[in-house]
């Protein structure tokens, strides 16, 4: 029952006050403002104030190239950015009309589920941190180095990799990736059951996640929210099964659904997805055939007239972009549709009658990234 | 074997022989007040250094490693810091109250500790309610925290002071509680007389069920009072920003900082000398040659040990567990530990009164 019904004012109502959580809080985790009506600690409303970090990149791509505009995208989900660059690549050879080489499908789906990997991660190294335990973090991070040194050795850049161009990638995989890939592979099997016995297991956590903060099917669907956090509550959006692009349609994995649609499930969705992602890395990382690592374009990309749209899963959800071309070097308007904006739209619905700490729990079970919401 | 109230009577007799009895008296408390305030700046520096390194133990990590050998004038260099820091503050903050409220917390800190007994006869006060006394200097400190809460003029303040009171009061019930179940044993509550009750067997194996109960209650509810991880719900940083003193800068920052690890020092030390024998050595009652041997290792250093390993524990627990919720913290202590406290305390009461422990 939520705590709002229990609540039992017997000298008539208290006072409701309000706080501002953010722009600057260590719980947002970037620049968020959420705008809080609090009863004691029990939230009666939450407002999200965005703008602080708005870049606008929508309309940068106006002016920008389509080869540039993959630099952009780097700048928008930062932890999944390889991802982000798939989408706009993807989108412009639906333009284009090319077909990539299976080489770049298969290298693609594994920088993609490295990237995945990698963010969440770093979201269980924060969700223990929001949680109250700070060793998580560290632990994250050890792992995460690894996949990190991955990409700085093909892409030459540890967070804004930008590796993916229209039509292929700018380069070939270095000689060590499919080594070191096998090795990052074997090292995290033994590390991700580490996880669960420091932070899943834990009688706290438990406590603090289990029955805390629900999101049901029915809300997630009407509010558009995708990604974990609405697999969580049984609503199945994995883009990489409804729609598959790259190599998704070659390997066998599950889409991992919950049922129950709390914090504790919205965690274990993500655990799970580990699995599953070292489980296609391992399918492909062995049979990356030959093929020619950039299809030919010209060096100033012009879509013909039209609109293109494109889905792809991100480690938060669906990220869509939608291009609407009147036939120029540069897009007549350019659209993402991220998942952090209408996962965020959520909170106020699910955080209603909550306490602040679970505010902060359930935050962090939806992995928001802000630059990802404001763009 | 190591008896020091020869030395401190000497001392106090020279005193006297070489000034007026009045003088004699004022330079012997200063002289008190003096070590003891050595003692509680070495702590803080030791204890942060420690917490820090033990951190890194659990984190992967290396911890201070630059000023000094192994970063041993890390903490000196973090002082020097904020000593010399400029003290910003708000101007919306109610100033008397905001700028009293550090001292509390300080100085309830620094009484507390003048009770402890470190070895036989060195103790600067062997008053007769001595675990009582320090219970309540130790209590002292939520006053602070409220008032620094509440005088700050901020509402994460407010929070975090408000989540404060409700916790350090709740959890004073558990730690008197399971301290008076081990005092059934001693009959006493003044300090000294405590640790020479566990000449025998301390009383953590004297006691043995019910004393062990109340070791992990006292263990529980010592770390809520320190407020620290799982329970540092006054600060709980991904909440509150800082919590209470979310607007204390400098040297002020400093008090409170300092005041977590000197609590922290208390806790342990209470643990050290109600449970494991406080300085008395690792005595087992019958066998003289195994006493014997310990006897050797001077009563300080057995001391200090169980300090640390009790600190060791609190830190462990900070640096691995999550953060609780405030009502899941109002119910454990009073729906958990209140109730199994006071069953506790009866079955000690039966235990004492039916002579079924350990030793005579």
């Amino acid at each position: 029952m939520r705590q709002e019904e229990l609540t039992i004012h017997p000298q008539g109502k208290t006072e409701e006050y309000f706080i501002n959580m953010g722009p600057q809080h260590p719980a947002t985790h970037g620049v968020l403002r959420l705008l809080l009506t609090l009863d004691g600690e029990i939230i009666k409303k939450v407002d999200p104030d965005l703008g602080y970090i708005h870049r606008s990149i929508e309309k940068m791509t106006e002016s920008d190239t389509y080869r540039q505009i993959v630099h952009l995208t780097d700048r928008m989900d930062y932890l999944s950015a390889h991802i982000n660059n798939e989408a706009v690549c993807l989108t412009v050879e639906k333009g284009l009309e090319i077909e990539v080489s299976d080489r770049v499908k298969v290298v693609r789906t594994i920088m993609a589920e490295l990237t995945r990997l990698s963010s969440h991660m770093l979201w269980w190294g924060v969700t223990g941190m929001d949680t109250g335990a700070l060793t998580t973090f560290m632990y994250a991070f050890r792992d995460r180095e690894m996949i990190n040194d991955i990409f700085e050795e093909t892409c030459g850049a540890r967070l804004t990799m930008n590796y993916f161009v229209p039509g292929g990638m700018m380069w070939d995989i270095h000689p060590n990736f499919q080594k070191r890939v096998k090795k990052f592979i074997a090292h995290f099997k033994t590390k991700l059951p580490e996880y669960d016995l420091l932070l899943s297991d834990n009688v706290i956590f438990r406590k603090r996640t289990e029955g805390i903060g629900y999101l049901t099917k029915e809300d997630a669907i009407s509010f558009g929210v995708t990604g974990p956090g609405a697999r969580a509550s049984g609503f199945s959006c994995d883009i990489r099964k409804k729609q598959p692009y790259s190599a998704y349609d070659r390997v066998e994995f599950k889409e991992v659904l919950g049922t129950k649609g709390d914090t504790f499930e919205r965690y274990k969705m993500r655990i799970l997805e580990m699995w599953e992602s070292l489980h296609i890395i391992e399918q492909l990382i062995d049979n990356i055939p030959e093929g020619a690592i950039q299809e030919k374009t010209n060096a100033v990309i012009k879509l013909p007239k039209g609109e293109f749209y494109q889905r792809v899963e991100t480690a938060r959800g669906e990220l869509g972009v939608n291009i609407i071309s009147d036939g120029k070097k540069s897009p007549y308007r350019m659209h993402f549709r991220s998942p952090g904006f209408s996962n965020l739209s959520v909170i106020n619905h699910i955080a209603r009658g909550w306490k602040v700490g679970d505010l902060v729990a359930i935050m962090a079970t939806f992995d928001f990234v802000i630059p990802d919401i404001d763009r | 074997m190591y008896d020091f109230t020869g030395m401190i009577q000497g001392i106090n007799n020279w005193l006297h022989s070489v000034m007026p009895d009045m003088a004699a008296t004022v330079v012997g408390w200063v002289l008190i007040g003096a070590i003891y305030l050595a003692i509680f700046a070495v702590l803080g520096l030791v204890l942060v250094l420690a917490e820090r390194k033990i951190a890194a133990f659990f984190q992967l990590r290396l911890g201070p490693n630059r000023i000094g050998p192994w970063g041993i004038f890390q903490t000196v260099a973090d002082a020097i810091k904020l000593l010399l820091k400029e003290p910003v503050g708000t101007k919306r903050a109610d100033s008397f109250l905001y700028n009293l409220a550090p001292y509390f917390v300080i100085i309830g800190a620094l009484m507390s500790i003048s009770v402890l007994p470190f070895a036989k006869g060195l103790q600067a006060f062997d008053i007769d309610i001595g675990l009582f006394f320090m219970l309540a200097m130790s209590s002292i400190g939520v006053m602070g925290i409220l008032l620094g809460g509440w005088a700050s003029n901020n509402k994460y303040a407010l929070l975090g002071a408000m989540r404060s009171g409700a916790q350090m009061i709740s959890y004073e019930l558990s730690v008197g509680l399971s301290l008076l179940t081990v005092i059934l044993m001693a009959g006493s509550l003044q300090m000294s007389e405590i640790v020479e009750a566990q000449r025998d067997y301390w009383f953590i194996f004297k006691g043995h069920i019910p004393a062990v109960i109340a070791f992990m209650i006292f263990t529980i509810a010592g770390t809520a009072e320190t407020n620290r991880t799982p329970f540092d719900l006054t600060e709980a940083e991904s909440e509150l920003g800082a919590g209470f003193h979310t607007e204390y800068s400098g040297l002020k920052f400093a008090f409170f900082f300092l005041s977590e690890f000197v609590n922290m020092f208390i806790i342990s030390a209470i643990a050290a000398t109600v449970f494991l024998g406080g300085w008395m050595p690792l005595h087992f009652g019958g066998l003289e040659g195994f006493n014997h041997v310990m006897d050797y290792i001077p009563p300080v250093i057995w001391f200090l040990g169980k300090v640390a390993f009790m600190i060791f524990l609190l830190m462990w627990f900070r640096w691995t567990f999550p953060r609780l919720r405030i009502d899941q913290l109002m119910k454990l202590e009073w729906k958990y530990l209140l109730p199994l406290n006071l069953m506790n305390i009866l079955l000690m009461a039966f235990v004492v009164l039916m002579g079924w422990y350990l030793g005579s």
